[in-house]
């Protein structure tokens, strides 16, 4: 290996580093407004996601937003007692198919985003917290009624993650503790992971 | 015509009781067979015909217009909120909503124009149902009524209320007082399309993503954003 190449290394290395210790440093109501302001942004200046392009919006989601929930901990809080009853295998099929589901719905509702602008809420959580809430307002430019949207952040080794959406007092994560345990109930989790798979299709 | 309304009440009244031993029913929806039979009359004909028709408003009507009649809407809400800001012993929110009907009704023209919100003056929405929880009362079983949507015994008894009061019923000329419920009602089905589109994407089963989700909303609206942590687990 030249001098040169392990130079690179030792710089990307540097680099990779500084990246995550920046992201370990961003508060998590930084974070939300960070990401919230680049996918509408997204949103508002492309032209296929302007067009309805659902594979586009898709794509926007899943490379934007994605990477900043954990998949797994939103799945087991659906799941409730249920989650422990699941092999490693299931749970990991269930997640699968969760954030499928969750990233479609969220690319739905982003499609039907039009002028719509977020006011950020004071954010009053302590530095040393590991569980945060980050409360937002939704205001539509029609007269329509503003929105409240909380997102609920815990902190990883990874930075912050969300791991719950709640609009207007209403859990993403609770709503789907009744379907998930109807399902199970009936169906067993297999019976659980068939439904989900025939509703992302 | 009133024996057999009265009959169709009392077969409305048992069914649920004799369904209710066919299908293990939970606490929050003790007549759950009976609200899915509801739900299941109700689906088709709101994705069907209702639908299309709000589709169509939305389409032909101009957004000024819809935005005044959703304001003229809402303004009437906002004295109902008023009302049950004074029930529920709650002075600023009453400040506010008597505040934002004055100036609404006023200089917005009869509440075709909303100028409080422009202004920053927030709605209360408060009604007679999240009174009646303050109060202290439980939701009471869940409903589903078709072409109306989710309730409960508590909030339907609140809408009993709402209706009774008005104001649309003090208009003598019937014809005029149907035109005024039936935009009322279009508005209403409009202004929750977003939602209704969310929910077709999202549920797995629409009845029970519905019903949690407008458990979920209506214990938030009674501790007004506040919900104590041992409720949210009782859920």
């Amino acid at each position: 290996m030249s001098n040169t190449q392990r130079l690179s290394q030792a710089v990307l290395l540097a680099a990779a580093f500084f990246a995550t210790a920046a992201l370990a440093q961003e508060t998590p109501d930084a974070l939300v407004k960070r990401v919230s302001q680049d996918v509408l942004e997204t949103a508002r200046s492309d032209p296929k996601v302007q067009a309805g392009d659902q594979a586009r919006i898709h794509d926007v989601v899943e490379a934007k937003l994605a990477p900043h929930f954990d998949f797994s901990h939103m799945t087991a809080l659906a799941m409730g007692r249920n989650w422990r009853a699941a092999t490693p295998e299931q749970q990991q099929q269930l997640t699968t198919e969760f954030k499928a589901l969750l990233v479609r719905t969220y690319s739905g509702a982003l499609s039907r985003y039009r002028d719509e602008k977020i006011e950020y809420k004071p954010f009053t959580a302590s530095p040393s917290a590991t569980d945060v809430t980050v409360k937002t307002l939704v205001v539509k430019s029609g007269g329509g009624a503003p929105v409240p949207i909380d997102y609920s952040l815990e902190k990883t080794a990874a930075g912050w993650k969300a791991y719950d959406i709640i609009v207007g007092g209403v859990s993403l994560v609770t709503n789907y503790r009744d379907e998930f345990n109807a399902q199970v109930k009936s169906g067993g989790v297999d019976g659980l992971i068939k439904t989900l798979k025939a509703k992302n299709g | 015509m009133i024996r057999n309304l009265r009959s169709m009440l009392l077969m409305a009244a048992a069914m649920p009781l004799l369904a209710g031993c066919a299908m293990g029913p939970t606490r929050d929806d003790p007549f759950e067979p009976f609200n899915r039979a509801m739900y299941a009359v109700h689906e088709p004909i709101d994705t069907h015909v209702v639908r299309p028709f709000i589709d169509a408003y939305a389409k032909y009507t101009p957004a000024p217009l819809r935005i005044a009649i959703s304001n003229f809407f809402n303004n009437i809400d906002d004295l109902f909120s008023a009302i049950n800001d004074g029930l529920q012993g709650k002075r600023d929110k009453f400040g506010n909503d008597m505040g934002r009907v004055t100036i609404n009704s006023g200089l917005g023209l009869g509440g075709l124009i909303d100028i409080a919100s422009q202004i920053g003056v927030e709605r209360g929405n408060e009604d007679f149902g999240q009174t009646f929880g303050v109060w202290g009362l439980d939701q009471g079983p869940y409903l589903f009524i078709p072409l109306f949507g989710p309730t409960t015994v508590r909030d339907g008894s609140g809408w009993i209320v709402r209706l009774y009061l008005g104001p649309a019923g003090y208009i003598p000329d019937v014809p005029t007082r149907n035109v005024i419920y039936g935009i009322g009602a279009i508005d209403a089905r409009y202004q929750a399309q977003d939602a209704v589109s969310f929910v077709d994407e999202a549920a797995l089963d629409r009845y029970a993503f519905i019903r949690r989700a407008y458990l979920q909303r209506r214990l938030y609206q009674v501790y007004d954003g506040n919900v104590p942590p041992q409720k949210k687990e009782d859920e």
